[in-house]
């Protein structure tokens, strides 16, 4: 039942937006989230969902794909939305009963923090459904790598990033293969309230971490039989490049920054 | 004379100081080319001497040489874990990467070979062991022969003079070891690379050239498979066992059937029995 969790939710189709460079994606994602950011008025949200719009059509994603990313959201999203609507201070009264008080400006920012979410984590959702995790933590590594200067360990960081992504799965087959062994065994699982149930988890994790420590060992040993002696002198297999397309989605986001920040 | 290729002299090894030595005096030499297997039950210093010989370990007296390399000395250290590729027991703990062609890499990348090379070594090695098609998958898709021969590729994109495999089949079907099995049988023959088949599977070492049998940290049988497996009441003394067609073969001789000494698989069992009619 764990094996059905899926874990980098890459999006295998080919287009521009796929194609583009790991590290030019990374950067432009921040700077899409600047933007959500800097736009203050309802107004700002159209260049922002125009652009959501246009990068999921070169992108061959699916909206589908985009908003089942927003629902595990949604409780957040209740809690942020009431929040800053019957707690914001305002003048222009709309609603009022009893002790409760709905304004305009709450009302305002409730629908502003609201879509700021969902633009936040469609733009992450973008990211991470376009681009392969190996090219991701690539990206990531040498994004970082002017930092390894001064000591920032961004080999390191990229390393047991990618080494996380390749055990996920494997840990989660075998926290699947225990907790089947312990029901066999008549452990219980699923009833009695959070409390019992996380007591429950005990006999999964003792056995799930003592066995994670010991693979960790073999592959400590594996890696250094195949030469590994950290991040210095090292090549990598995949070149990253960038192109005209990287330059083309740069001038795209830059667009949009100009954009949020005219209509303010 | 002939190359050695890994050669150990009079080497002890001790986890810690005060522990019992895993290995004790042991001296042996593996020629160019050649497919050996090393046998032994559980905690008779097999693992350890893989270790050694490609110095992940170091040996606590004695010497070994990959090469003609000092394992002791630390400038050697990765040529040597280059020119003796070692394979592990357990297929989900010896590879990288999430994607079979970036496990190939791995060595590649740590050894630092440019990356416009890397493409055309990593297919050569996939298609060596027969997993060109996976390329593109995830190691956890995979089964465990799979795997291990993704973990064999990934040694062999190092170019190894000789391939040092650690109970590489203990933990693999029927299916996956014979895969394995047939693999690594292949790369000695077409390729050349010098093979340690470390294993307790007797079937496995009835295949190779030479066997070497340990026990107690100690080399205590060397020789052809039909040298050591002849000596079946001293292999039982080491908690062993001969090869079933072997035992068979004694069998059929007590009872005067002229069955060949050399008929150690099925096959030639079942020839030399054809034979006797």
């Amino acid at each position: 039942m764990l094996k059905d969790i899926t874990l980098g939710q890459y999006y295998p189709v080919e287009s521009f937006v796929h194609s583009l460079d790991p590290r030019a994606k990374i950067v432009l994602t921040i700077v899409f989230m600047v933007a959500v950011f800097l736009g203050s008025s309802l107004f700002a949200a159209i260049p922002i969902v125009l652009f959501i719009l246009l990068t999921a059509r070169l992108a061959n994603l699916p909206i589908k794909m985009l908003l089942k990313g927003i629902k595990p959201l949604r409780i957040i999203l209740i809690f942020t939305f009431v929040l800053n609507l019957f707690f914001t201070a305002g003048d222009t009264i709309l609603v009022e009963w009893w002790k409760i008080r709905i304004t305009r400006e709450g009302l305002m920012s409730a629908v502003r923090f609201s879509l700021r979410l969902v633009f936040l984590v469609t733009g992450a959702s973008v990211l991470t459904l376009t681009t392969q995790p190996v090219a991701l933590t690539d990206g990531l590594e040498r994004l970082l790598s002017p930092l390894a200067k001064i000591g920032f360990p961004a080999h390191e960081l990229a390393m047991m990033m990618s080494i996380a992504l390749r055990f996920i799965p494997t840990l989660l087959e075998e926290a699947d293969k225990i907790m089947k062994a312990q029901m066999a065994r008549g452990a219980d699982f699923e009833s009695g309230n959070l409390i019992q149930r996380a007591k429950a988890m005990v006999p999964l994790l003792v056995p799930l971490f003592v066995s994670a420590f010991r693979r960790a060992g073999d592959l400590a040993m594996a890696m250094e039989a195949r030469c590994y002696h950290g991040g210095r002198g090292r090549t990598r297999l995949r070149i990253l490049k960038l192109g005209k397309n990287d330059l083309l989605a740069a001038l795209g986001t830059c667009a949009l920054v100009a954009a949020v920040i005219l209509i303010g | 004379m002939e190359e050695l290729i890994l050669q150990a002299e009079n080497v002890s090894y001790a986890y810690e100081e005060e522990a019992a030595p895993a290995l004790r005096d042991v001296s042996l030499g593996i020629r160019a080319g050649e497919m050996t297997a090393v046998l032994g039950h559980n905690g008779s210093g097999k693992s350890t001497l893989a270790k050694l010989l490609n110095g992940l370990y170091a040996p606590t007296a004695g010497k070994v040489t990959v090469c003609g390399m000092d394992t002791a000395l630390d400038e050697y250290t990765w040529q040597i874990r280059q020119a003796a590729g070692l394979v592990f027991q357990n297929p989900d703990n010896q590879l990288v990467a999430s994607i079979v062609r970036d496990d190939v890499a791995f060595g590649l990348e740590n050894t630092g070979v440019p990356s416009e090379k890397m493409p055309a070594i990593i297919e050569k090695a996939l298609r060596a062991v027969g997993m060109l098609e996976f390329i593109d998958r995830a190691p956890h898709t995979l089964s465990g022969g799979q795997k291990q021969r993704i973990a064999i590729a990934g040694i062999l994109a190092m170019r190894p003079r000789a391939l040092i495999l650690d109970e590489a089949t203990a933990m693999l079907d029927p299916k996956g070891r014979q895969e394995v099995f047939s693999v690594v049988e292949r790369l000695n023959r077409e390729k050349g690379i010098t093979v340690v088949w470390i294993t307790h599977f007797m079937e496995e070492a009835a295949r190779c050239r030479r066997v070497i049998v340990m026990d107690q940290g100690k080399c205590v049988m060397d020789g052809t498979p039909r040298e050591v497996f002849s000596q079946a009441e001293k292999l039982r003394s080491l908690r062993l066992d001969v090869p079933p067609m072997v035992a068979l073969g004694d069998l059929l001789r007590a009872r005067g059937l002229n069955i060949s000494r050399d008929a150690m698989d099925v096959e030639s069992m079942a020839g030399e029995v054809l034979k006797c009619q």
